[in-house]
């Protein structure tokens, strides 16, 4: 008997572990011999922990799964109360496009044989028979934009170091992920870490850099460990070392672990982080990548831009350029969260309405009452109202409507909500996260806290003051955290200027 | 542990990890798994050992939400205080811990049981609200299941 629990943390931290251990009792009291694969996560994460068992169908799904609910996999598994069918027939999954996700789920993660069957290093083969420029010339053809936050084109930064000359040149993935409502980065390192490990090694042929590596945020252990042992792996089988698979040139890649740092996601922050530095801000220019870690060229990429890389090298930049919307070519990864009844991974080519993810695809809030809010874009991405639920999901789509779609982090709201709070809580981070380099930013999130107490006050006056703080903060701020703040900040007092206006009114 | 202990142990986590580049923070993660915190009188023999002054190596300490200058109570419990763990009622979590254990943020229970400590989401926003008991992560935790958490902790 064949069956499948995720070792993806979010499974994990709903039970996984204990059903694991139930099956493991249960089977050795029948005398049956199970074969266990701690996979990834699918992505539906109110099904977790689901449990998949091989059939002749196909591997057949039950969840959410509980201790109790796992003897009854040894019976009759069709008539099994939490039995879903065939999980790859599920509308979640056939709705959707997995291309940087397509074996997040399905493989055993620390599998290469597994990796390779299902179409891995197939990309990493193809680049070693090109030149740099031909790797970096299909990856701007692609279209991929950098997944991070700001989009930027990534065969453009590549070219630029491939352009720098140095005696070494890195590159650097950035898996801080510290983006509130963002898993992609964790769940495609936990469910498919090989796949990273590969899209970075591209790079590094790509650019001439030899050296990677990854600065992954310490919330993620579960992470950290897959990862960790991956690389091992990859080590061993010869994808990572002295030659790559046997004739390329030198690759390898070392784990460095954050310590608790929004800002360290920024790249140069991240940088200085990883140089053993205090993690603040670097101005622009020198680029990093011409100038980044330890002074060198230096490609530094989201975990999901690198992972992304694989798919186009395999299977060509005109395959991914064809999905998508306007400028924003192949997929998103959407991450969605909060207050949904179907929450979770759901890759898709850009362009869905948010409309369309929020009521169709996440089901409604999971409290069954009216959506109020979503925030997209983590916690420095504007709140969006049902009335603009027919923003396509596209770089400059939601730019347009006064948003940005960052990581593509989803996170719903309920008419319940405090967004008088909400707007406070996002000074109230900026404070606790500024880098303070710049006073806008250092100074201004405190002073935007105490504003938005004054406002709860009654103190109506205080909503002009609020105002040019956050203007001040936009204009004068070196990076996004002090820039960006005012988005959450000002689309709640936009969207919902009853909540701070009316309350002196209210209380007279 | 006595002074010279403490020093030998941070010489020879340095020695170790030294060769990489930019090895202060690995380093410093190292120190803190051994100790629980990072000791006043780890600094100086790191900043000997990387050619750094004593005040850089407190100044990065000091930079980073995860270093403890000083030790934690027996369990550190993290609450996720982010947006989509607030949208599934981590603010009611968070206070019913707060008020179960008698401490703000950053505070350790009187009997030194639990320290409370907030994070900004830890990846789990889809199963949330969020927290992280000594590294290991559970989801859906609402008030009641927190104060039962923070009993089983000795809280
Ligand atoms: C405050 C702040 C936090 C950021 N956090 C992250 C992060 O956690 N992960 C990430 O990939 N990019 C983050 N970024 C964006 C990075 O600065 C950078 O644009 C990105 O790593 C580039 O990679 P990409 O082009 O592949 O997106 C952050 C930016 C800012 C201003
Ligand atoms: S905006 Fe804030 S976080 Fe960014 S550089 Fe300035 S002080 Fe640092
Ligand atoms: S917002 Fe709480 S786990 Fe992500």
């Amino acid at each position: 008997m064949k069956v499948y629990v995720p070792r993806d943390a979010a499974a994990r931290a709903l039970g996984a572990d204990a059903v694991v251990a139930a099956i493991l009792r249960e089977a050795a009291a029948r005398g049956i011999a199970v074969e266990l694969v701690r996979n990834g996560s699918r992505g539906m994460v109110w099904l977790e922990p689901l449990v998949e068992v091989q059939t002749a169908a196909g591997r057949t799904g039950f969840g959410p799964m509980t201790v109790a609910d796992v003897a009854g996999l040894f019976g009759d598994i069709a008539t099994h109360p939490k039995a879903l069918g065939l999980v790859a027939e599920l509308p979640w999954m056939k709705r959707q496009t997995r291309l940087t996700f397509a074996r997040v789920g399905v493989t055993d993660p620390l599998s290469l044989a597994e990796y390779e069957a299902q179409g891995g290093l197939a990309g990493l083969r193809r680049a070693l028979g090109m030149t740099g420029a031909q790797i970096v010339a299909e990856v701007t053809e692609s279209g991929l934009r950098g997944r991070g936050g700001a989009g930027f084109p990534t065969g453009v930064k590549w070219a630029t170091v491939l352009g720098a000359q140095a005696a070494q040149k890195y590159i650097v993935c950035n898996a801080d992920e510290g983006d509130s409502g963002t898993f992609a980065d964790r769940m495609l390192m936990e469910g498919d870490p090989i796949c990273l490990i590969e899209g970075m090694v591209i790079a590094g042929l790509a650019v001439g850099a030899t050296r990677g590596y990854v600065y992954l945020r310490s919330e993620y252990p579960d992470a950290i460990a897959t990862l960790t042992e991956a690389v091992r792996i990859a080590r061993a089988a010869g994808v990572l070392g002295a030659q790559v698979l046997g004739h390329g040139p030198a690759f390898d890649i070392e784990i460095r672990v954050g310590a608790g740092a929004y800002v360290c996601g920024e790249e140069t922050s991240l940088l200085n982080s990883l140089e053993g530095k205090r993690g603040v801000v670097r101005a622009k220019p020198p680029l990093p990548a011409l100038e980044g870690f330890m002074g060198k060229p230096t490609v530094v990429n989201n975990v999901i831009s690198l992972a992304t890389v694989p798919v186009i090298l395999a299977r060509g930049a005109a395959f991914y350029r064809d999905f998508g919307l306007g400028r924003s070519r192949g997929t998103i990864p959407l991450q969605i969260a909060g207050n949904v009844q179907f929450g979770g991974l759901f890759e898709a080519a850009f362009g869905l309405s948010l409309g369309e993810i929020v009521n169709d695809i996440a089901g409604g809030t999971a409290t069954g009452r009216p959506v109020k809010a979503v925030q997209v874009g983590g916690p420095l991405g504007a709140y969006f109202v049902p009335a603009q639920f027919d923003t396509p999901f596209g770089y400059e789509e939601f730019d347009g409507a006064g948003g940005l779609i960052g990581h593509a982090g989803i996170v719903v709201f309920d008419d319940s909500t405090d967004m008088l709070g909400m707007a406070r809580f996002a000074m109230e981070f900026c404070a606790v996260e500024s880098c303070g380099k710049c006073t806008p930013c250092r100074i201004g999130a405190v002073r935007g806290v105490e504003t938005i107490d004054r406002i709860r006050a009654g103190e109506a006056g205080a909503i002009a003051l609020l105002t040019d703080l956050c203007e001040t903060m936009r204009d004068g701020s070196l990076c996004a955290l002090g820039g960006f703040t005012p988005y959450p900040v000002m689309s709640a007092l936009t969207h919902f200027p009853e909540e701070f206006g009316t309350r002196q009114e209210a209380a007279e | 542990m006595s002074q010279t202990a403490v020093e030998t142990t941070v010489s020879g986590i340095c020695a170790a990890l030294d060769g990489g580049e930019g090895p202060l923070l690995p380093i410093l993660q190292a120190v803190q798994a051994e100790f629980g915190h990072i000791p006043q009188q780890a600094l100086p023999v790191i900043a000997a050992a990387l050619n750094l002054s004593r005040a850089e190596v407190q100044g990065v300490v000091s930079f980073y939400h995860d270093f403890r200058e000083v030790p934690a109570g027996r369990h550190v419990v993290r609450i996720c205080r982010a947006e989509a763990c607030q949208a599934m009622g981590a603010t009611a979590t968070a206070a019913a811990a707060q008020a179960r254990l008698d401490v703000d943020w950053h505070g350790t229970s009187a009997n030194g049981a639990v320290t409370l400590e907030p994070v900004y989401c830890l990846g789990l926003c889809a199963c949330a609200p969020a927290v992280m008991v000594d590294g290991r992560a559970i989801a859906r935790v609402d008030a009641e299941r927190m104060t039962h958490i923070l009993t089983e902790c000795g809280a």
